[in-house]
């Protein structure tokens, strides 16, 4: 996973709540692997017309957007189905972090795991954000996870929290699987006891 | 004292670091969109731990259409669709994951063919690539659905971190009136608390209503956990639990039943164990349901009209209401039973269990459909019981059409799909836009007010069928 520290830049304004994770990526582009293609398939149905071709009016399409490293969105986001090919789309975008007042739960965990970072600030912060952003086509904002601090368009400076092991594991791009295999002694204790303390959890049919 | 959650949750704790605890996690089931996870066990020549707690459906990706069924995977014409299942197939061949896929007698949606098998038991730890693993958390288990990477992590370690969830007991006491299902109630609930509701908790649903219900409807209940943003459903296991697991191909026989039932018994919350939230409905005052817009939240008593995002007080709702009613092609005010369908979909892993089908098929005797309406079974085992009680034949008779299992039109992936603009009469778990097509347009509901729209070409509230009896 690439590391997350810092990111400055410009910050593209979602005013919608609920932004489920069908409409991140459209349950037909599931299939896709992981790649390019998924630069178009964020947003897809709000982005494109049914041909192909690209609905002018929607956010994303317009510059400087379209060089957005930073979401700012509404109440809900990714709620809904636990694809992750919701992040893909958001990274394929080039997206690294996504500002809102709450997260679907999968979502979340997603894009921790893809070196994504969800933000959550309160919703009065965030409405505050958006209205900036819509003000000031192209403005940027910063996030920076050491101080776990995000600073808006006009420079005020807006403190967040973030789960401290999952925050270790993006300053410094851990492998989580690297990670947990340092464990590997305590998995093996633990099918031990288990299968003397539970002996019907043992697979067989 | 603790809760059912907090008795499951520390029997699985392996390891704690910081704020998170790394869980050991007893199953896990995949399906056909597993397809990243592969990828990376690939990219990373990683191993699959323990191959034998992880059991793959083919769902999602297989056709329902029975002569698309009959002729064969090899002769499936969309070549990306049949590349789904076959990747799934060689995959698990290849780390040697049981599969219940095409042409398997056990084949169905792994949140319905899954708890059949008898995989989903009290007290375990599951996972399940699809977030409606919480299903099986009807049984009393921890059960809960994670992205790709999870899933990854999960077959190559057989554990998984997570930040423990707060606590939330869903009370829901009195008899539901006449026409009011498992499905009504979850609706309501979801109404009431939000899709936003419950991030961040584990659920557990209690009270004399949840205690009569059968397995069944317990997962229907706990199925649309994650439409309020809850990381699982739970129910305390019972005597109709130990019923329904009794003799099924994967819980324990003999000396180790009574030792599992022995230990079952001990897991129901302790009385005056506390929760982080409590929430209380009446299901006496529940009436059947129906979503009017775009998220499961959006749901009214039929005999409701269309909001009218002017008479909506608070600013953001108005705009949400009025973005609703936009894709969804609806003017306020209007009654809920005027609303015309173009089509009926019954099944999914909500609504696709025998139950399900026996309560539309009871509505379907009652007419002949006027839209297209499509019956598909949420598994094999579930298309075989009701062939033998007669029910596909009451729904061919009365116009539905007869389908293979899987979940078809409820995420669309597999070819069955609403056309731009299409209306349904859905007993899906989800109405966002595009859900079951680009430009379709989903009512949810219960199987029996399905079945009622479809004789009628309408949103109707199936009381007015009559048929009680
Ligand atoms: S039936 Fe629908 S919700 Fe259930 S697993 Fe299949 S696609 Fe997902």
């Amino acid at each position: 996973m690439e590391p997350f520290t810092t990111l400055s830049g410009i910050a593209v304004p979602l005013d919608e709540a609920n932004l489920d994770t069908n409409q991140l990526c459209p349950t037909r582009f599931n299939k896709v692997a992981k790649g390019p293609r998924f630069r178009d398939i964020l947003l897809h149905d709000r982005r494109f017309n049914a041909d192909g071709s690209e609905k002018p009016d929607y956010i994303l399409n317009q510059e400087p957007y379209r060089q957005a490293v930073i979401a700012v969105a509404g109440r809900n986001f990714g709620v809904g189905s636990s694809r992750e090919t919701a992040v893909f789309g958001l990274m394929g975008f080039g997206i690294r972090s996504v500002i809102a007042p709450n997260f679907g739960d999968i979502f979340y965990n997603n894009s921790l795991k893809n070196g994504l970072l969800p933000v959550r600030l309160p919703g009065p912060t965030v409405e505050t954000l958006i209205r900036q952003l819509l003000a000031r086509p192209g403005a940027t904002m910063t996030v920076d996870l050491p101080e776990q601090v995000v600073t808006g368009p006009d420079g005020a400076r807006h403190r967040f929290e973030v789960a401290p092991l999952s925050r270790k594991r993006l300053l410094r791009g851990l492998d989580e699987i690297a990670h947990t295999q340092e464990y590997a002694g305590a998995i093996r204790r633990f099918e031990q006891s288990q299968a003397s303390a539970f002996p019907w959890l043992q697979p067989a049919s | 004292m603790k809760t059912l959650f907090d008795k499951v949750w520390d029997s699985h704790v392996v390891a704690r670091e910081e704020d998170e605890t790394l869980l050991y996690v007893d199953r896990c089931l995949i399906h056909e969109g597993s397809r990243h996870t592969f990828d990376t066990l690939h990219e990373r020549g990683l191993a699959v731990a323990h191959p034998d707690k992880v059991f793959a459906f083919s769902d999602h990706y297989i056709p329902t259409d029975p002569r698309a069924r009959a002729g064969g995977l090899a002769n499936l014409p969309d070549p990306e669709i049949r590349n789904m299942i076959e990747l799934l197939e060689r995959n698990t061949d290849e780390y040697g994951i049981a599969r219940f896929g095409w042409g398997d007698a056990r084949q169905g949606i792994l949140h319905v063919a899954g708890p059949e098998l008898g995989l989903s038991q009290p007290g375990i730890a599951l996972v399940g690539a699809d977030s409606h693993t919480s299903t099986h958390g009807a049984f009393g288990n921890l059960s809960f659905g994670i992205g790709a990477s999870e899933t990854t992590h999960v077959v190559a370690t057989q554990t998984i971190w997570q930040r423990r969830p707060e606590t939330l007991r869903i009370r829901i006491d009195g008899t539901p009136g006449f026409g009011v299902t498992a499905k009504d109630i979850i609706l309501a609930v979801i109404a009431k608390i939000g899709i936003g509701g419950a991030i961040g908790y584990a659920i557990e649903y209690a009270g004399s209503t949840i205690a009569r219900m059968s397995m069944n409807e317990r997962m229907t209940v706990c199925n649309m956990s994650i439409e309020a943003g809850g990381r699982a459903g739970m129910i305390a296991p019972d005597e109709t639990t130990y019923q329904f697991l009794a003799d099924r191909p994967f819980t324990p026989k003999g000396a180790a039943w009574d030792a599992a039932l022995a230990f079952w018994r001990t897991l129901p919350s302790d009385p005056g164990a506390a929760f982080g939230k409590e929430v209380e409905l009446d299901a006496a005052s529940v009436a059947p349901m129906v979503t009017w817009g775009t998220n499961p939240e959006q749901a009214l008593p039929i005999t409701g009209r269309v909001p009218d995002p002017d008479r909506e007080t608070n600013a953001e709702r108005r705009g949400e209401y009025a973005k609703a009613l936009a894709y969804m092609g609806l003017q306020p005010n209007v009654p809920l039973g005027d609303i015309a369908v173009d089509r009926v979909f019954i099944g999914s892993c909500t609504n696709g269990r025998i139950d399900d089908l026996r309560a539309a098929a009871a509505v379907a005797k009652l007419g002949r459909a006027v839209v297209p309406t499509w019956v598909v079974p949420g598994s094999e085992g579930v298309k075989r019981q009701a062939e033998a009680e007669g029910l596909d034949r009451i729904f061919t008779a009365a116009g539905f059409e007869w389908r293979e299992a899987g979940c078809s039109m409820c995420t669309a992936i597999n070819g069955d799909q609403l056309t731009p603009g299409e209306r349904c009469a859905s007993t899906s778990n989800r109405n966002f836009q595009g859900r079951q097509g680009p430009g379709g347009r989903t009512h949810l509901m219960s199987p029996a007010m399905a079945a009622a729209a479809a004789l009628r070409g309408h949103l109707v509230d199936v009381r007015e069928l009559g048929g009680r009896n």
